[in-house]
């Protein structure tokens, strides 16, 4: 039992990740009509902004310690932090280890203007041109910034740890402990959700938003310069996907492909939860965390060897065989 | 005219035009030396196939850096490194046979295909006489298979899975590097010593040859010590999230996490292990306890702090105080202000050992080239005395087991050495069951 309840526990926390890549996703595909296969680079370059906040907070000044010798039998350079000879080693070593929280305050205004840059300067060319045309140049894009991140951070995984107070485990019921980050990431992704959808729900600008998504050209009518209200959506997009991927660096060191490799699942997710339709992407995105999860239980790969490997696309032949649209998608949509 | 032309007639001159056409290149191939890419001039090509791009880039490129730093020494530039230190002094510093070493670089992309096309291209195009690099045993068992039958030597890079001096074997390749079993036969004392011989193992292995055959040596090993293992899950090599593989380890009766896995595997269930409080876990009244049995410090890196007291094995590491060591680790340092990975070690000796066996021989034909290098003993390249067997081509020396260091002075100190355990202990008889199947062949000099 408890090992079902952990699986279950393993299962949201990675399906925070493809919700919130998925949404992100959503959301662009259902304003701009736009399939952004760039998604998950920005994930990538989310994660990134955690490393670059890091790299900056430890800018260090150098020293040469003539007690100490370096490899080569040279005097030791010794490195201290700005941040520390500034607000003391206790106040700055702090500062330092929060760095993963704190990228999320950078983070944000960064991955705003890479989205806004990203519709401005390449995406919005493409609009009228067909889905095949839109694919192979936001892969491209993906691919480019991908190459953008390696030459500068290099190939190897960066770590980025949590802060210790949020690190080690926690027992989120009894009997039952789970690293504490990874407790945190679910929350922080829940929160995320519910922004989004209070943002849409709740205030003019979701709603004239909303109401382009179901007829832009009424709304165009209306005189609203609906355009620039969707570059800002492909914005909101870019900061859920690296918001996602700033909270995931503690989880897993961020690497050049780390995008790549949730990108493919995150469009099944959005495949299964149904084009277009935000309340299945989430719900898709935590039903396939969930089950890939339990599928690598020891009891169901001894029964049916290698099903952990494809569980999520098995998932989708039958979902989409039975329901076409997927879970919610909604009539007309790419039809 | 075209009456007299029939369709055997076309057939027949056909297939004497053919023949002719094909005829002098035979000819002209077998003059001059009767071996693949025979040097002509007076210069001389080798050919290092290193990822460039891919997970394994950063290792690649510093197998680029000790190739260029093995291709300068030969050359007779910088201070010579290890060339001072080798004991066999068959080398001048004047190129290989007096032919200035020039090279070509290929990118393996660390994939078993584009490894061999790239070395194809370097063998065909660029005429590199030899082959060497790389950063993973399906791309060293692939890349050595298509060099037996180019007619050239390979000397592995990095390459730890048993079959490729096992049942991959080639007559044409050489590996410097260790392998699972080696690494098996080095840590199982010292798991014993620190760990006690009531142990109870959970295996996460990469499910790849490499993963395979380390698996299997490291259970063999710890079995041998009273050890029992529990279970091996096996791990797919694009895996990512290691945490449903590692939630179900801590209530599985075990009390010690072997991770087969390397580089962003290595890193990534690591990371995920430790998150899970692996490290503070007890279990049937023990400190649980995690071994990484390959150990690079280039990949530990990534691992950051989780790697602190966790114990593996290595193939070589810049502390290490022999003259040799001493003498490649300033070279290098001096070069490029960092001390040099395992895997530039492996590579500047690969260049060193070919171009010495080349020099004792007095000629670049692979045949001839093979027959310098099997059963070679030599000393002075890091690891102690070294022993090139001649029946698989495997490589005998030091194997070193580590420890990640709990205080590290420096941003490469990482890794401690907890002992050098001698070449005796890590060598087994060439017929053992863990490398039986395929057969050496005999060299092959192409053309």
């Amino acid at each position: 039992m408890d090992a079902f309840l952990l699986q279950i526990l393993n299962g949201l926390d990675k399906g925070s990740a493809y919700a919130l890549i998925a949404l992100g996703l959503t959301l662009i595909f259902g304003t701009l009509g736009v399939v952004n296969f760039a998604h998950g680079a920005l994930f990538m370059i989310g994660a990134f902004c955690s490393v670059t906040l890091q790299r900056l907070l430890n800018l260090s000044s150098e020293t040469i310690d003539p007690t100490k010798t370096d490899f080569l039998g040279n005097p030791l350079k010794v490195k201290t932090p700005y941040v520390e000879s500034w607000f003391g080693p206790e106040l700055g070593g702090t500062i330092i280890e929060w760095s993963v929280p704190l990228a999320i305050l950078f983070a944000i205004p960064v991955m705003l203007f890479i989205g806004y840059a990203m519709e401005r300067g390449l995406i919005k060319h493409f609009y009228k041109r067909p889905h095949a045309d839109q694919i192979l140049v936001t892969f491209g894009l993906a691919i480019v910034l991908q190459e953008i991140i390696k030459a500068v951070f290099g190939a190897n995984p960066i770590q980025t740890p949590a802060p210790d107070a949020l690190s080690g485990v926690v027992e989120v019921l009894p009997g039952i402990v789970y690293p504490a980050w990874r407790v945190v990431n679910f929350c922080f992704s829940l929160v995320v959700i519910a922004g989004v959808f209070a943002f849409l729900q709740f205030t003019t600008f979701g709603m004239v938003v909303r109401a382009g998504m179901a007829d832009r050209e009424t709304v165009g009518l209306l005189g609203i310069d609906i355009d620039k209200r969707f570059t800002a959506m492909f914005g909101l997009a870019a900061a859920v996907a690296g918001l996602a991927g700033v909270m995931y660096g503690p989880i897993n060191a961020p690497n050049y492909h780390m995008g790549m490799d949730f990108l493919v699942l995150s469009f099944v997710v959005v495949v299964v939860g149904g084009m277009g339709s935000l309340p299945g992407a989430v719900a898709a995105g935590f039903l396939l965390g969930v089950l890939e999860s339990l599928a690598s239980l020891e009891v169901v790969i001894s029964a049916i060897p290698g099903i952990n490997q494809i569980i999520i696309y098995l998932v989708a032949i039958v979902i989409l065989l039975t329901r076409p649209r997927g879970l919610m998608g909604r009539k007309g949509v790419m039809e | 005219m075209s009456n007299n032309l029939t369709r055997r007639g076309v057939l027949k001159t056909g297939a004497v035009a053919g023949a002719g056409l094909a005829l002098p290149t035979y000819l002209s191939a077998a003059s001059h030396s009767g071996f693949t890419n025979a040097p002509t001039g007076s210069t001389v090509t080798l050919g290092f196939n290193v990822p460039q791009t891919g997970p394994y880039a950063d290792e690649g490129a510093d197998e680029l850096r000790a190739y260029e730093l093995a291709v300068e020494h030969l050359n007779g530039g910088g201070d010579g490194g290890m060339l001072n230190t080798f004991s066999s002094k068959a080398l001048e510093g004047n190129g290989i046979l007096g032919k200035k070493v020039e090279y070509v670089t290929g990118d393996t992309q660390t994939k078993s295909d584009a490894a061999r096309a790239s070395a194809k291209s370097m063998i065909e195009k660029d005429g590199a006489i030899m082959i060497t690099g790389g950063s993973s045993s399906g791309v060293a068992i692939a890349v050595q298979g298509l060099c037996q039958e180019a007619g050239v030597i390979f000397m592995a890079g990095l390459t730890h899975s048993n079959d490729t001096t096992g049942k991959d074997k080639k007559a044409n390749g050489f590996r410097h590097f260790f392998n699972g079993y080696m690494s098996g036969a080095a840590l199982a004392p010292v798991l014993k010593s620190l760990y006690g011989d009531d142990r109870k193992a959970y295996h996460l292995t990469a499910d790849y040859t490499w993963g395979w055959t380390q698996q299997e040596s490291i259970a063999a090993a710890t079995e041998a010590l009273g050890w029992e293992t529990v279970n091996n899950v096996l791990t797919p090599l694009a895996a990512t999230d290691f945490s449903s593989y590692i939630a179900p380890v801590k209530d599985s009766g075990a009390d010690v996490l072997v991770l087969n896995h390397y580089g962003g595997n290595m890193v990534n269930s690591l990371t995920n292990a430790v998150q899970f409080g692996l490290r503070e876990a007890q279990a049937n009244g023990k400190n649980f306890e995690i071994v990484v049995p390959l150990f690079s410090r280039l990949m530990a890196r990534g691992a950051g702090d989780n790697i602190k007291g966790i114990v593996g094995s290595t193939g070589w590491h810049w502390s290490l105080q022999d003259e040799g060591s001493k003498a490649f680790v300033k070279s290098f340092g001096t070069k490029y202000g960092f001390p040099p990975s395992q895997a530039a070690h492996t590579c500047y000796v690969q260049t060193l050992l070919y171009a010495d066996a080349v020099a004792r021989a007095g000629s670049f034909n692979p045949c001839a080239v093979v027959e310098a290098l099997e059963g070679f003993e030599f000393d002075g390249m890091g690891n102690g005395p070294t022993l090139y067997r001649a029946e698989d081509h495997q490589c005998f020396k030091d194997v070193l087991v580590v420890r990640g260091k709990e205080n590290p002075t420096s941003e490469f100190d990482l890794l401690e050495i907890v002992e050098v355990t001698p070449a005796a202990q890590v060598t087994y008889p060439p017929d053992h069951p863990m490398f039986a199947g395929g057969a050496l062949g005999t060299c092959n000099p192409g053309a």
